[in-house]
């Protein structure tokens, strides 16, 4: 249920796509694979960015990031998120904040 | 445009906008960098403006200030799964102006409160995210930028950019943050026909209400709601510390979900048209989780610098208050002659140590321990408290003395009498 409906929260977001450029990457996929059992960013992260593929990978897609910095916070442990804020006018715009 | 200035406001918030205004107005050179398309783009709140750090700054703010309604009643609710208890205050004075605080709709909020910095005389660039600090012995002498060609040098650097403070970060001036120390908050927008909202909530002309809700809704993790009444549209959100959505493995959209399907929430959202979701930390640490604020050439103001009473929901007057005071004391500086050395820009820590942001964080500085240390305060005693209500108030011909007696031992039976005293003592003692 919850992964459907953010999809369709973020739907009615503002954003400007810096296409070919995420401003959150995964250091290194083999960590999230097999060092990390947990997983949280793919559970709390609010707008549903990380999602865990079958096979135990974590993909991330960051065009619906509300950029509140989460994942690299809970991240603590691997320490495996390289996040930075988009490039000045991308990413989401808040219309009312 | 000349590459040196006299200061550099990194961010275009409460606390940026503050120390820009109050610099350009001292008649400093300043510039103002914002990575958003315009002030507001990027800043989440709930929100609730308190008149008085504003005032202080911008004295005229009602004249031309977009404010949704002034409140004149606070709901606080504690909630289990079907009921809540609950307390409104509710005043005819708080119609009276100038009225104490708002709700307001930051994107809109924070482009006025711009255009005011801006008129004041200070520089704002848009659409310019800066990367790094630029160093020169470990004295901060300017900002790198995504633009072209974007070193921009100044004398000194406030660094009003936000929770996750990534300047500050990256330059190695403070630890990364740590899940127990923010609370992840999500919330939405409800528009709704005006004549629809105030006869929901029972108030008319530019009058509202707020709510604040404790209990089952956050499934034992520390945190609240909250509901708003704007001018046309509620904004209803809940708010976690992080370490808890962590440990519990929630789904921050999931919580508000079920939070809004809630039998005395849904009634109050129903015919509503969402507009936007979004999320936000809160920099919630308090007290003791405040890093190193000053430096040589670099000052920080509001959530980078921590400041949030979450015991008082108060955040954006601190956040104006620190930004106001860093401005002031590189005006007295500048007014003297000083260097912008660390030893010098102490004065900011000394004058924030002596007004309301920090003796009110330092008033709570154990809060956050212990209510991370007793989740019994949003599970336990929200359920106790619902059900001693429900024993009290159902008439099936047992008699109120019995009731009572079945009612003080569901409250031993769930935390003994040792705890209840206890959770008193630590309550008392974290309030004090």
């Amino acid at each position: 249920m919850s992964s459907a409906k953010v999809e369709e929260k973020l739907f009615q977001n503002r954003y400007r796509v810096d296409a070919g450029r995420p401003h959150i990457g995964i250091k290194n996929p083999e960590i999230c694979a097999s060092s990390c059992t947990t997983q949280h960013c793919t559970v709390c992260c609010p707008a549903g960015c990380y999602t865990l593929e079958g096979n135990g990978r974590v993909v991330l897609i960051t065009d619906g990031c509300l950029e509140c910095g989460t994942c690299r916070i809970i991240c603590e442990e691997h320490r495996n998120v390289a996040w930075e804020y988009p490039r000045g006018g991308y990413g989401i715009l808040f219309k009312f904040g | 445009m000349a590459h040196k200035f006299d200061a550099i406001v990194v961010g275009a918030g409460p606390a940026g906008n503050a120390a820009a205004y109050t610099l350009a107005a001292g008649g400093c050179k300043v510039l103002q960098i914002e990575r958003g398309e315009y002030p507001g783009s990027k800043n989440v709140q709930g929100a609730i403006l308190y008149s008085d750090a504003l005032e202080r700054i911008i004295p005229d703010f009602r004249d031309d200030a977009p404010l949704e309604r002034h409140i004149i009643e606070q709901r606080l609710w504690v909630l289990d799964d079907e009921s809540f208890v609950g307390s409104h205050y509710r005043s005819d004075n708080f119609n009276k102006p100038p009225h104490n605080r708002y709700t307001i709709i930051r994107a809109q909020f924070d482009k006025w409160f711009s255009q005011r910095v801006q008129q004041a005389g200070a520089l704002l660039i848009c659409e310019t995210t800066v990367s790094d600090l630029i160093l020169d012995r470990g004295r901060v002498i300017g900002v790198q930028t995504d633009r072209l060609g974007g070193s921009v040098y100044a004398d000194v650097v406030i660094l009003a950019d936000g929770v996750n403070s990534m300047l500050a970060r990256k330059a190695g001036f403070r630890p990364e943050l740590r899940p127990a120390e923010v609370a992840l908050a999500v919330k939405e927008i409800h528009f709704l026909p005006q004549e629809v909202l105030e006869s929901r909530f029972n108030v008319s002309g530019d009058a509202g209400v707020v709510i604040e809700m404790m209990g089952k809704i956050t499934k034992g993790m520390m945190g609240t709601g909250f509901l708003y009444t704007n001018k046309e549209s509620l904004t209803i959100g809940v708010g976690c510390v992080l370490s808890d959505f962590k440990k519990q493995k929630c789904s921050p959209n999931q919580l508000l979900e079920e939070m809004k399907a809630h039998p005395a929430i849904a009634p109050l959202l129903e015919g509503g048209e969402m507009k936007e979701y979004a999320a936000h930390l809160i920099p919630e640490g308090g007290y003791n989780a405040i890093p190193k604020i000053h430096g040589d050439g670099w000052l920080v103001a509001g959530d980078a610098g921590m400041f949030v009473n979450s015991v008082h929901r108060e955040g954006s007057n601190l956040a104006m208050t620190s930004g106001r005071i860093a401005a002031e004391t590189v005006l007295a500086l500048a007014a003297a002659g000083k260097p912008y050395t660390a030893r010098n820009l102490a004065r900011y820590r000394e004058q924030l140590d002596a007004s309301f942001v920090m003796k009110d964080l330092k008033k709570y500085r154990n809060m956050p321990e212990v209510l991370h240390r007793n989740p019994q305060f949003f599970t336990t005693y929200p359920e106790l408290i619902n059900s001693a209500a429900h024993t009290m108030l159902r008439v099936d011909g047992v008699d109120k003395k019995t009731k009572e007696k079945e009612i003080r031992s569901s409250f031993t039976a769930r935390r003994s009498l040792f705890g209840l005293v206890g959770d008193a003592y630590k309550m008392w003692r974290a309030f004090e």
